[in-house]
């Protein structure tokens, strides 16, 4: 670990991705997050490594999803509008099984919305987005310190298992500027193509085709339990989460990213009056932390979530609370950013027939 | 004895999936005669597309990605930039090119990818059923045009290769035809104009190979073959529209 570093979101993207070994990005320009191209537009070269503007999103996702099958560590970066566009692409990919990462520094919609930060995406990114049964990885960072260690999180799950892994984060955590200390820049000298690539067959005793294409039904379905197999192992092995002051919580906040950070505070507040309010808060957005939810809500008196948006990851939560208790909810739509003491008036709210 | 006609090395034992008298057999010899007289089989990536050639890597024996409609360009331009030393080839249909694909493939050419694509021309979406498509010709019924081409609604047929030429980072830019099989010698030799200007670095190129569809134009392939001389290569005519320096 080296010293902190004052930097905006959007370029400790950039700056932790290529210490993780990232070697081309391919994107297309779009706010809130142009500062990340930008910075990998300067970085890469020196690197010697690929930086390459494409004619649009679809042709971005496609230059990822080609380089992706080379095995190479690949990213590209976009916002909203631009992820919708690379929907079929995801789905592509998916059915490869070909590792890569995409950050979406989501903003308000739905359309052209605007450029202020949201959390409007989860849907989008926790439920497929594109076609078929698929799920990519979705990882929620909630400091610009955990965006900077997530990043080399998302290149490592993303070759593990040959799968796309999203880092969903919203337009504030682009913009904003916070100290980081970055980890150590991985050694690319010692990466491999992997035996599975398409770079030509050259040495190798088996050719490589990497195709989503099935056309028999009976091999289709084959391909999709494999997927489904894969995602059971990723859903046991890889949840992460935060809990915070949860121990004896009669009451807690779920929330992700950004809002989380502000709950945080919100819990503080509560405490500071006696409340006993906890925070969970879901690192990866898929898999879903659903048994740490399950086991909660035996001593919890309700849940209270919130979001940028019109009550998205509140399904899970609901799906993993089952009715036991009830799950209230506050979001803001369209790119407003609540105060903590916007947040703990509407808990309270809810509060008031408990006490 | 003498050894005058084979399978070329990169062909596979696997029967085609491609119609009666369908010229993409035609195409795959082609390409795969060049890869083995250039020695090039195990250096290559072919980046298939959606249409009849969806699953032309059963046919040629090569490493092979499968692109999403109209990609091709794209995901070639992935795999070429993170690899230069692999040898890339896109083989995609008018319908996956010049309609679908026209973006990533005019950008690719913007860019000077070196990549080489073969652009097989039949004037129809052939896989779905024999749609119209943005190179079928003025009058020709199609399921999608039943009363014939109409410019007025549907403009004109669209010379890829005239407009890919334009542009100052292509290398190598032509138009053969598979129709007879002089054409064919000649589109040989064009193929392989374009496959040395990706050998030799000097940007992107693309051959169109006028191709025939005799069951959506409802023809036997000896007349499908007649109608291309007689119709369809007075719109398309063959030759070479780019030929960059260094090109041999």
């Amino acid at each position: 670990m080296g010293e902190k570093t004052l930097m905006k979101g959007a370029e400790v993207i950039a700056e932790a991705a290529m210490r993780a070994g990232c070697m081309a990005f391919f994107g297309y320009p779009i706010t809130p997050q142009n500062e990340v191209p930008e910075y990998f537009s300067r970085q890469m070269p020196k690197l010697g490594r690929v930086f390459l503007q494409a004619g649009s999103e679809v042709a971005a996702i496609n230059m990822v999803y080609g380089a992706a099958c080379t095995g190479t560590r690949v990213i590209t970066t976009s916002s909203s509008p631009g992820i919708s566009l690379m929907q079929e692409g995801f789905s592509y990919i998916a059915n490869s099984d070909v590792p890569c990462v995409v950050v979406n520094a989501m903003r308000g919609g739905p359309g052209l919305g605007d450029i202020a930060p949201a959390q409007a995406d989860y849907f989008q990114a926790v439920k497929g987005g594109g076609h078929g049964d698929y799920h990519s990885i979705v990882i929620a960072p909630y400091t610009l310190q955990e965006e900077a260690d997530l990043m080399f999180d998302a290149f490592d799950l993303a070759d593990k298992y040959r799968i796309m892994v999203v880092v969903l984060v919203d337009g504030l955590m682009g913009q904003m500027m916070e100290p980081v200390e970055f980890k150590e820049w991985v050694d690319v000298k010692k990466f491999k193509t992997p035996d599975w690539a398409t770079v030509g067959q050259r040495d190798r005793d088996h050719r490589n085709i990497i195709t989503s294409l099935e056309i028999l039904a009976e091999g289709l379905e084959k391909m999709n339990f494999h997927l489904q197999e894969k995602y059971k192992i990723i859903e046991k092995n890889e949840v992460r989460f935060e809990e915070y002051k949860m121990d004896d919580a009669e009451y807690a906040i779920t929330a992700f990213g950004t809002i989380a950070r502000i709950a945080k505070t919100v819990v503080n507040m509560a405490r500071d009056e006696g409340i006993k309010l906890g925070l969970i808060r879901p690192i990866t957005l898929w898999p879903f932390p659903t048994k740490l939810i399950e086991k909660r809500a035996e001593q919890l008196k309700f849940f209270f979530d919130s979001e940028l948006n019109a009550g998205q990851m509140l399904e899970d939560v609901k799906l993993a609370v089952n009715g036991r208790k009830p799950v209230y909810f506050y979001g803001k739509l369209g790119g407003i950013v609540p105060s903590a003491e916007d947040i703990y008036a509407e808990f309270k709210k809810h509060i008031k027939g408990d006490r | 004895m003498k050894t005058v006609y084979k399978k070329p090395e990169p062909i596979t034992n696997r029967p085609t999936t491609y119609c009666p008298g369908c010229p993409h057999g035609i195409a795959h010899r082609l390409v795969a005669e060049l890869l083995e007289e250039m020695n090039l089989t195990s250096e290559t990536v072919i980046v298939w597309p959606v249409g009849c050639s969806v699953f032309g890597y059963y046919f040629i024996g090569t490493d092979a990605v499968e692109a999403a409609h109209g990609r091709a360009c794209a995901m070639a331009t992935g795999m070429k930039r993170t690899h230069p030393e692999s040898f890339v080839i896109t083989y995609q249909g008018d319908g996956d090119l010049a309609s679908i694909g026209i973006a990533e493939t005019v950008h690719a050419a913007v860019r000077g990818e070196k990549i080489t694509v073969v652009y097989v021309n039949n004037g129809n979406y052939g896989m779905t059923g024999g749609q119209m498509a943005p190179t079928t010709l003025i009058g020709q019924k199609t399921t999608t045009s039943p009363y014939g081409r109409d410019p007025k609604l549907t403009g004109f047929p669209m010379h890829v290769p005239e407009m890919l030429a334009t542009l100052e980072a292509t290398a190598y830019i032509a138009r053969a035809s598979l129709d007879s099989p002089q054409h064919i010698i000649q589109a040989k030799k064009f193929l392989k104009k374009a496959f040395n200007a990706q050998v030799n670095g000097i940007g992107f190129s693309l051959v169109e190979m006028i191709s025939s569809c005799p069951t959506n134009w409802k023809m036997t392939p000896v007349a499908a073959m007649e109608r291309i001389r007689n119709e369809v290569l007075p719109v398309f005519p063959i030759g070479e529209f780019k030929v960059a320096e260094g090109v041999e």
